[in-house]
């Protein structure tokens, strides 16, 4: 090294920071699968789920009148309603089609002479279908029969951009997809570069601990934004979503929603000493917040005494700030709370990711 | 450098009450088979590991008492299975190591150094066996250290990679650098280091230059036999010119002094115990002869 001594002091040198994410963010687009899992998915997800879920014309309502005399008649009344599929059968056909559900409502008129007298419906009440076919039968039966409504109404479809299942669906889908990579690319890497004694290299040098560890957070952000991009502007060609708040602001939820899954993602690849041990972490970690957290579904449904927990998972907290701003259109500080939660969680997450870290 | 050194891992006893003392600018070895303690020992010393006893002083400073980051700046470290990251180029890795450093050496510098010019843009799941040890060692000096740990440098490599690393060490040494070096080839700790500590089950038992250590054998050559049937062994002690009989394996290792008086007399013996002879080699006295003395085993396996 003879040659070398004189140089001791000379050299450019890169901030350990910046070299630390720059060498995170080479590492990751130097593997393909790693790109296919983080931009490609989420976008192909987003294609087949907008597509099963499309708004398909109003279903109509399967009706079956049970032939008898009075049949026609009612048959008639019912003919002018389009919402309506109509066919006559026997009493014992439209019983069991009732039972298998290939018609929501069995109508049968009593026998009188001209027009029915009395019209009986036999539905089953724990079918949404049915009630609703039950109602549409009776309103369309008696005002063809001249009933007068004595409200006036009016009716206006909810199909309009804005107020769709995939209006709902793709900002979910960023907050799914900035969970998932965002904790996969931590907890892999980490994993890896333990097993491979890397970590313990490093521990070695006088390199900050914290560094190494930020840097993660840092390689995620340089991403967020082509990832975040991929999937909102695909929503956008596709389907015609529209992001009705700002893109500055949503930029600042999802920057804020992988800052915060980063450090989770650490704190969960802390301590195993296995890929195999790290995966099952990641794994039990994320499942409830795929379940719970509103991605695909509104949690709105399960029971209000767990409200409260699903709302404090971070998946949920981002799910709602993003359909906030992409949604409703609201200020960023109009979901102070969730992002609170965020930095929280995320926060709490590095400082004691940095505790307990294993270097070997 | 450490004094009373102990480590436990379990019920197992690493490292059982180790002195050390390297001199500034010395390539010290620690020479020893697998499982001797040797690594453990170099990692305490480097402040990765705690030991459970014992006082441990690296360039005047104790791990734990003071700026153990400001040490970490004067040291160089090559740990024994690190395996840096496939994807990254060796440029790119030398930069990040550099980057930990407040001073060291430019990164073509310790390329130039280590012989990887051709190798600068290539990634490190590319490279050889021996290109991959000399980046690990590129990795070490880029911090221009005061101090470099080698453990195993070439363990696995063949001889002509195993010699440019030998060669890369040498020039460190030149610049004044001090080395403490783990090995279990005697070739390697005769040719780098200036002292040995032969170590086995955790302890030092054997301690001085490597021409010192051989002369420990009060011999200058020594001959392995075997021979078939049952060697009475006091007999061959008593022969003119043997100073001490081993065993090592099913053979017979005579340490000589005077081999043209030992050997005829050797022959004689064999031929009054009506053996008959296997084999017979005879070789100038190595490290690997002390270490087999010592212990009764072999350094490693072959």
């Amino acid at each position: 090294m003879s040659e070398v001594r004189p140089a001791a002091e000379g050299g450019p040198r890169p901030h350990p920071l910046i070299e630390l994410t720059r060498v995170r963010v080479l590492e990751f687009v130097r593997e393909p699968e790693a790109v296919f899992w983080v931009f490609l998915f989420p976008v192909l997800l987003a294609f087949a789920l907008g597509i099963a879920f499309r708004n398909k014309p109003a279903e109509q309502v399967h009706v079956a009148v049970v032939g008898g005399p009075a049949a026609a008649a009612v048959t008639a009344l019912l003919h002018g309603d389009e919402s309506l599929a109509v066919e006559v059968v026997d009493a014992d056909a439209a019983a069991r089609a009732l039972q298998k559900g290939k018609v929501d409502v069995v109508v049968e008129a009593a026998p009188a002479a001209g027009t029915p007298a009395t019209v009986t419906y036999r539905f089953d009440p724990a079918r949404a279908e049915s009630r609703a076919g039950r109602l549409a039968v009776d309103a369309a039966l008696q005002r063809a029969a001249g009933r007068r409504d004595a409200v006036a109404t009016r009716e206006e479809r909810v199909t309009e951009i804005g107020a769709r299942y995939i209006d709902f669906l793709i900002p979910g889908l960023v907050g799914l997809n900035l969970m998932g990579s965002g904790m996969w690319s931590v907890g892999f890497a980490v994993a890896t570069a333990r097993n491979r004694k890397l970590l313990k290299r490093f521990a070695a040098t006088p390199m900050h601990r914290s560094h190494y560890l930020a840097s993660f957070a840092l390689s995620r952000l340089t991403f967020l934004i082509l990832e975040v991009a991929a999937i909102v502007g695909f929503g956008w060609a596709v389907f015609g979503v529209q992001v009705r708040g700002s893109l500055l602001d949503l930029a600042v939820v999802s920057l804020l929603g992988a800052a915060c899954f980063s450090g989770i993602g650490l704190l969960v690849a802390a301590r195993p000493r296995t890929i195999e041990a790290v995966s099952g972490w990641m794994n039990l970690v994320m499942l409830p917040m795929w379940l719970l957290s509103g991605s695909f579904f509104s949690y709105e449904r399960f029971p209000a005494a767990v409200q409260p927990a699903i709302k404090a998972l971070p998946l949920t907290a981002l799910n709602d700030a993003l359909r906030r701003v992409a949604i409703d259109g609201a200020p960023l500080l109009a979901a102070w709370r969730e992002l609170a939660i965020l930095a929280l969680l995320g926060s709490i997450s590095f400082v004691v990711c940095l505790r307990i870290f294993r270097w070997q | 450098m450490c004094r009373g050194l102990v480590k436990r891992y379990d019920d197992v006893v690493a490292v059982a009450g180790l002195d050390l003392e390297v001199r500034r600018g010395e390539c010290f070895g620690l020479l020893g088979p697998n499982g001797a303690g040797k690594t453990t020992t170099v990692e305490i010393l480097e402040g990765l590991t705690a030991p459970d006893a014992g006082v441990v002083e690296v360039l005047g400073q104790r791990w734990g008492h003071g700026d153990d980051r400001a040490l970490r700046e004067r040291l160089g470290v090559q740990l024994q299975e690190t395996q840096l990251a496939d994807k990254l180029t060796v440029t790119e890795t030398l930069r990040l190591f550099r980057s930990f450093y407040a001073r060291g050496h430019a990164v073509g510098e310790v390329i130039q150094a280590t012989g990887l010019e051709e190798k600068r843009s290539a990634r490190v799941g590319k490279l050889s066996g021996g290109q991959r040890q000399r980046l690990a060692l590129a990795c070490a000096l880029v911090s221009d250290p005061e101090l470099l740990f080698l453990d195993e440098p070439t363990t696995g490599l063949d001889p002509q990679a195993r010699r440019a690393v030998w060669e890369t060490v040498e020039q460190f040494r030149a610049a004044g650098g001090t080395v403490l070096l783990t090995t279990h080839y005697m070739e390697e700790a005769a040719r780098l280091a200036d002292r040995v500590a032969v170590m086995d089950h955790g302890r030092v038992i054997a301690l001085g230059t490597p021409a010192e250590l051989v002369a420990s054998l009060g011999a200058d050559q020594i001959v392995e036999f075997r021979a078939a049937g049952e060697v009475a062994a006091e007999r061959l002690r008593d022969l003119p010119g043997v100073r001490s009989v081993d065993r090592k394996n099913g053979d017979f290792m005579l340490s000589i002094v005077n081999i043209g008086e030992a050997l005829p007399a050797l022959l004689g013996e064999l031929e009054r115990q009506r053996l008959r002879l296997d084999t017979l080699q005879t070789h100038q006295a190595t490290l690997e002869d002390v270490f087999v003395h010592l212990t009764g085993r072999v350094l490693r396996d072959e």
